[in-house]
């Protein structure tokens, strides 16, 4: 739906006509899945990467590991290797993330850091609405890389912290619990109420709720159009 | 590329093909005798033979009487028709049960608990009977839940997913005791005593992947209500049936011109009721056979799959199984990649991966048997059928080990066999299936020498 562009372009092979949504994955998915592009097949010896990061659990089904080799004088990242443990978008997803970042002989740590995950499904000519979760956890392997990367070469300040604030100190909702929301299709108040019952017995914190769903909703599905 | 792709179904649990000779019996009745079987005149008699005579071929399948059983749109229909059924009828008579309760084993198909859900919001209180770790029922687990409000139990014949065959005798007979001593119990000055209500609790089982392989008497199984399917048994989609011992009181729910005893109004689906008769007596008169020959074939995908993959764990009863079921989990790769890349060689499988499903929750049959998610995500369900051949189990054998080791190498996982059985075993979660987002070391790479 919220790819429609992109979709048609490259083409899920099944769209479903009522909901828009499809089970099929795009060319470029498949290609991807199949033959996925930098992995890592050997066991890295010491010293081998710079920076390695890992994210996701394997009882919620995706565990992404990146390994990096980066520039410091260039403060360029030149070699993105990884492993996925998921399913078909997870591994596609961050294949064509170590394709992005490694394509044009490696790309500023910085540029890399702003790639969203909306920008990983463009190139995938899109994900079925529902898989569109499992496709984030690659820029967030990417930056807990990073973050390793800045912790062992001292630039402290640069390391980029979670923004995990409690908005709702009855439920202990934080701002990542509504943005794991909105990605997961949640993108109404009521529908991330029902998610994480946020603000239920805490109104006050309704309006901020409000606006942190907006502003996820447009970081990851693009600005309002039909809404 | 003039090579045709080899194509090896192995989802048999979830649809079958039409056996040529169900389809050879039906054909008639969609141009031909198209009559509608409600009519006095030739061609809507010729229409009602067929339904009688599927109705007896049933029947003697199930050895029950041919008015004892309605035809449904589908098994789904026949589930719901069972358990609303009942429930409305007991609401209907405003009998002496107050607050009914419904007790269902947690391993049922979702047809049986999304009818149940809807109960919910009627008042119905539903009791969820928790299996082992085999998943299998115990029959003193329920005799502890009985009571005087049970209206209904229903807990499946052989379980969709993991094809666990349930002790259905065994239950209907600590059912029949309680019902029993009910009416020994009862007070003797009790003026307002009901015949009904001690017929209660009714006992239903779903009986759609059992028909094929078990044996289906309704009367050595002691059911009040059974539901079967076509479409599972080389018959037609959009046909099913259930069984209503006669006595039972259940209540239609869809109304209309009142075919079928008013139970099931519509006109009948004719060509698919025929296809259904007919693919009953089909699998019924070479079951012993079939069983023999899908065990044979199932076993040596087990013991294959075993010797030459690492960390695969069976999900179900290791024997008490339907001949045809094989549900593992492969340790450290994912269900729904698993399947697209058995796809690509032609090979169709089912998962119990969250990422598979429409919900994106993992299989609630798996997450029953207490398995840890980590395992549910790899699970993997090889049902056989009468397509299957010996040189299709060695094509699997072939093809499955290397894309397990490509999948294995994609993958940064290394779980321990001996530690998800563990866990497993005691029902214990290894991880919340919550994602943890970078800076720490997950479990499964802590205390590792590095």
């Amino acid at each position: 739906m919220k790819y429609k562009a992109g979709a048609r372009k490259k083409g899920p092979d099944i769209v479903n006509k009522f909901t828009g949504g499809s089970w099929a994955y795009s060319r470029v998915v498949r290609d991807h899945f199949f033959n996925p592009r930098n992995l890592l097949l050997v066991k890295p010896g010491r010293g081998k990467f710079d920076a390695e990061g890992i994210v996701g659990s394997p009882a919620c089904g995706d565990v992404m590991r990146v390994w990096l080799k980066i520039d410091q004088k260039t403060d360029c990242i030149k070699e993105f290797k990884w492993r996925t443990f998921g399913c078909a978008s997870a591994i596609a997803a961050t294949s064509m993330l170590s394709v992005m970042i490694t394509e044009k002989g490696g790309m500023k740590i910085e540029k890399a850091l702003k790639i969203k995950p909306q920008d990983i499904m463009k190139r995938l000519g899109g994900l079925p609405d529902r898989k569109i979760h499992c496709s984030v956890l690659g820029d967030k392997a990417l930056r807990a890389a990073v973050n390793n990367w800045f912790k062992k070469t001292g630039q402290y300040k640069r390391i980029i912290t979670e923004n995990t604030r409690i908005l709702d100190p009855n439920t202990k909702t934080t701002e990542a619990d509504i943005e794991e929301a909105v990605l997961d299709g949640a993108t109404t108040l009521g529908a991330v109420q029902k998610r994480t019952k946020v603000g239920v017995g805490y109104p006050k914190c309704i309006p901020e709720v409000e606006e942190l769903i907006r502003f996820y909703r447009e970081k990851y599905f693009g600005p309002d159009k039909e809404q | 590329m003039t090579m045709t792709k080899r194509t090896v179904y192995m989802d048999y649990a979830a649809t079958t093909p039409v056996d040529r000779q169900v389809l050879r019996a039906m054909l008639p009745y969609f141009a031909k005798k198209f009559g509608n079987s409600s009519n006095l005149y030739a061609l809507g008699l010729e229409a009602k033979d067929a339904v009688v005579g599927t109705a007896r071929k049933i029947a003697s399948a199930l050895n029950c009487r041919p008015d004892e059983f309605v035809f449904t749109g589908s098994a789904t229909e026949a589930d719901n028709l069972a358990i609303l059924g009942v429930a409305r009828s007991v609401k209907r008579q405003a009998s002496s049960i107050k607050e009914p309760k419904i007790i269902v084993s947690n391993v049922e198909h979702k047809a049986v608990f999304s009818a149940c859900e809807a109960l919910k919001k009627e008042g119905f209180e539903i009791i969820e009977l928790p299996v082992g770790k085999d998943g299998l029922v115990c029959p003193s687990d329920l005799h502890k839940l009985l009571d005087n409000k049970t209206i209904l139990v229903s807990v499946m014949y052989a379980n969709n997913e993991i094809g666990t065959i349930q002790p259905i005798s065994e239950i209907s007979k600590v059912i029949r005791e309680f019902r029993k001593k009910k009416i020994e119990n009862r007070s003797e000055n009790s003026t307002f005593y009901s015949l009904n209500s001690n017929f209660y609790p009714l006992f239903h089982t779903d009986a759609v992947q059992a028909l094929q392989y078990l044996d289906c008497d309704v009367n050595k199984l002691g059911v009040d209500l059974l539901t079967i399917s076509g479409h599972k048994l080389y018959g037609p989609k959009g046909v099913g049936g259930l069984y209503v011992r006669r006595g039972v009181n259940i209540e239609p729910i869809i109304y209309g011109g009142g075919q079928q005893r008013g139970l099931r109004p519509g006109t009948e689906n004719v060509p698919a009721i025929v296809g259904f008769g007919e693919a009953v007596k089909l699998v019924t008169s070479d079951k012993r056979q079939e069983t023999r020959r899908i065990k044979k074939l199932r076993n040596k995908l087990e013991r294959g799959i075993f010797k030459s993959i690492p960390k695969v764990v069976l999900n179900g009863h290791p024997t008490k199984r339907l001949p045809n079921f094989l549900n593992i989990s492969i340790l450290d790769i994912e269900g729904e990649a698993l399947l697209l890349y058995l796809d690509k060689k032609g090979i169709s499988v089912n998962t119990g991966s969250a990422c598979n499903s429409q919900s994106l929750e993992p299989s609630h049959v798996l997450s029953a048997l207490g398995n840890p998610y980590e395992c549910i995500h790899g699970s993997v369900r090889f049902t056989l059928g009468k397509g299957t051949t010996m040189s299709d189990i060695d094509y699997v054998l072939r093809e499955l080990p290397p894309i397990v080791a490509r999948l294995r190498e994609i993958s940064p996982l290394n779980l321990k066999l001996g530690e998800v059985v563990r866990q497993a075993h005691h029902k214990q979660k290894m991880s919340e299936p919550k994602a943890f987002v970078g800076g720490q070391t997950p479990y499964f790479l802590r205390n590792k020498k590095q």
